[in-house]
């Protein structure tokens, strides 16, 4: 895993060592990775364990006009819990597809373990998948399914039983070899399909939403064991689903896509903390999406005009932001603080001890709002209120039920308060 | 709710009716009739005797065993049968090895392609039964095409000439012809439901083309070949026609033999039991597939 800032020093590293003039270039990765090119040959040294065991180039991938996969390019580490997230038709199952082998891209590389994939048979390729539809075979006792990938390898027969005993143990399911899938419960299916994927350890597992056919609480379940196996057996998982909660959950990174393209690739919390771009905002989690312009940038703090509600102030922002460019602040309902009107008092510019008694809410400087409760939804653990601003935007915020016995807080068309921290929003340039 | 679920049963028995009922009349009843006579003794000019005769004042039964001693005391029936059995058996093989990759090259192809291949399966039962037959009959005469050409090329290789007509191999080849579309559309009907991720995953396993045949698509198919062998192996045992109008003398069948003592020995009550052992053997296999396609099906098959 690595974060951003980490590049620093091996930037800094890297500019030391292009002083030597017989390198022509080189790079140095958060891992230490460091790749030296002189002419064509490429040496690459690994300072841990882990190294890009996955590398997508440019992959594309077009159906008549339609087009699937737009150079698509990622790195996925040995041992990581990639997701690729995305709505339907994204591309996220297609690019699952040639990983697999089962389609052929139109034009970049994949390569594993820094061999190129694509002119390798599905069948010789050194990584299972998870289908949608678990695909058991149903002729076959689930000893024998599990069996299978050992019987195709060729492995002694006396191996295979112990191999096979083994597995179904990893998947708890222990006493299970003798019955036919039909027999078989959802969540057992899939730990099944697990089981005969990862028999014959391979050095990638592919996921096709797997947790899709089960009902919520199993899928939840399931997610629980899935990152347990994951973190047992160290193979790196690549998984493709369009439910951006299960994404959050289980991944170490995602890679949001859309109409083919990547998006934005990073941990569950900074895609969710700080979205690269309005589809991204959107479509991780709830969000309000607040237009607005750009006033100016004073280092990592930027004013914003927002449209019809006035100036904000935006802190914590690390990208460059031009003034008078078009964007939108982007606010999760959770960081909205609602308030009945009465109780704000008026010296809310100067928060004193005794206005606001929360020392860490006086440390940040907030953005106040009035408006009207529009319409709420009691959802049991929260109640999410819709309250409409003075430029008529309709803004999302919870209230947590933490209090006993206490549900509506607020009525519909109630006058409330809705303030938020300077650094609780994130600005998405349009 | 009690009531209700009466009331389904009920209305299930209903729908059912019409069939039973058919079946009642045309199969059961039948084959009770025919059982009866095979023990019955012929009438004089044909038929059969009465079996109920009045001797002296006190009625008595005239039944006999003699039927079926003649059928047991002699091996000519029953080589008779093995050889039907062998037609049968050869035709329904044949016609397996062709169905298969046809069926197979169906279920895979797209779908307007597939509707249009369906069609020409089934296209053949548009015309009458026994226009084919005679269609081929003028295919296989001395004097048509194919055996000119064939004779022809034997000649030039110095080999004497061949007669096709009135022979079992060209009676099987119009045997294999009439039954091949109901071996292609149960084959059909099993391969198209096949799952193709099961296909996916086994080559993602690591099974190679032939290996996906015959761990994946052969043992899912076999209900598929069971109905389509029934469909094919029961039909072909009983025929008599195309044995008759191709067969020749050495091409004859247990249909043949039944036919003969009906319509020209008139002999009915030994028509009656060799009826009988057709029909046994027709139930037999019928009962074995469907076992073996339970057996397969209780696997998940």
């Amino acid at each position: 895993m690595h974060r951003d800032d980490s590049y620093d020093a091996g930037e800094s590293l890297a500019a030391a060592f292009s002083a030597i003039p017989s390198l022509s270039s080189l790079s140095v990765g958060p891992d230490l990775v460091a790749v030296f090119r002189v002419g064509n040959l490429v040496w690459v040294f690994t300072g841990m364990e882990s190294g890009a065991l996955l590398e997508i180039v440019n992959v594309s991938r077009h159906f008549d006009a339609f087009v699937a996969l737009d150079k698509v390019s990622l790195h996925i580490e040995a041992g990581e819990f990639f997701t690729l997230l995305g709505p339907s038709g994204c591309g996220k199952t297609t690019l699952l597809r040639l990983l697999a082998g089962f389609d052929q891209p139109d034009g970049g590389d994949i390569l594993l373990d820094g061999k190129s994939m694509i002119a390798v048979h599905p069948e010789h390729r050194p990584l299972h998948t998870i289908f949608q539809n678990y695909a058991l075979f149903p002729h076959m006792t689930v000893a024998q399914n599990i069996a299978f990938p050992l019987r195709m390898a060729g492995v002694a027969k006396e191996d295979i039983r112990t191999r096979v005993a083994e597995a179904l143990e990893d998947v708890r399911l222990p006493d299970k070899g003798g019955q036919y899938p039909d027999a078989l419960s959802g969540g057992q299916k899939q730990r099944i399909a697990i089981a005969r994927a990862l028999v014959n350890r391979p050095r990638l597992l592919l996921l096709d939403e797997p947790l899709s056919a089960l009902d919520a609480k199993l899928r939840e379940q399931m997610q629980i064991e899935l990152i347990d196996l994951q973190k047992d057996i160290g193979i790196t998982f690549v998984y493709v689903t369009h439910d951006q909660g299960e994404a959050l959950a289980l991944s170490h990174r995602i890679a949001v896509m859309d109409h083919g393209r990547i998006m934005q690739v990073d941990e569950p919390s900074r895609l969710y903390g700080y979205p690269g771009s309005r589809f991204v905002a959107d479509f991780i989690g709830k969000c309000n999406l607040l237009d607005g312009r750009v006033s100016e940038q004073q280092g990592s703090r930027v004013t914003v005009e927002l449209d019809g509600l006035g100036s904000v102030h935006v802190c914590g922002q690390e990208a460059r932001f031009g003034a008078g460019s078009r964007c939108a602040l982007t606010l999760r309902p959770e960081k909205i603080r609602i308030s009945p009107v009465s109780a704000i008092p008026e010296a809310s510019t100067t928060p004193g001890p005794l206005a606001d008694p929360s020392p860490l809410r006086s440390l940040a400087e907030e953005s106040r709002f009035t408006g009207y409760v529009h319409d709420m939804l009691y959802l049991g653990d929260v109640t999410v209120y819709n309250v409409t601003l003075a430029n008529g935007v309709l803004l999302e915020t919870l209230l947590a039920n933490s209090a006993s016995g206490r549900t509506n807080f607020f009525e519909i068309g109630d006058q409330v308060e809705v303030a938020w921290s300077c650094d609780a929003g994130h600005l998405v340039l349009d | 709710m009690l009531k209700t679920v009466q009331g389904k049963a009920w209305s299930k028995y209903l729908l059912s009716l019409p069939p039973m009922a058919y079946l009642l009349i045309f199969f059961a009843a039948p084959t009770l009739i025919m059982l009866f006579a095979s023990f019955r003794y012929s009438g004089e000019y044909g038929g059969l005797a009465p079996w109920l005769v009045q001797d002296g004042g006190q009625w008595t039964l005239d039944l006999t065993l003699e039927n079926w001693q003649r059928l047991f005391g002699t091996d000519i029936y029953l080589r008779l049968f093995v050889k039907s059995i062998g037609y049968a058996v050869s035709t329904t093989v044949i016609c397996m090895v062709m169905a298969y990759p046809l069926a197979l090259m169906i279920a895979r192809s797209g779908r307007k392609s597939r509707d249009l291949l369906l069609l020409l399966v089934i296209l053949p039962f548009w015309s009458n039964f026994l226009v084919r037959i005679y269609a081929w009959m003028i295919i296989f005469s001395p004097m048509g095409a194919l055996t000119r050409i064939l004779n022809g090329t034997l000649d030039f290789f110095g080999l004497g000439p061949v007669t096709l007509m009135y022979s079992p191999p060209a009676m099987i080849v119009c045997l294999v012809y009439v039954h091949l579309p109901f071996m292609v559309l149960p084959l059909y009907a099993n391969l198209e439901k096949h799952d193709p991720y099961l296909l996916d995953a086994a080559q993602d396993l690591g099974a190679g083309r032939w290996r996906r045949f015959w761990l994946i698509t052969w043992p899912l198919s076999l209900p598929g070949i069971t109905a389509g062998s029934i469909l094919v192996f029961i039909p072909v045992l009983g025929m008599f026609a195309i044995p008759d109008l191709l067969g020749g003398t050495d091409g004859i069948m247990i249909g043949n033999v039944i036919k003969q003592q009906f319509m020209e020995s008139r002999d009915w009550p030994f028509g009656s039991v060799l009826s009988m052992v057709l029909t046994v053997a027709a139930v037999a296999v019928v009962l074995l597939g469907s076992r073996m396609s339970r057996q397969r099906a209780g696997r998940g098959g």
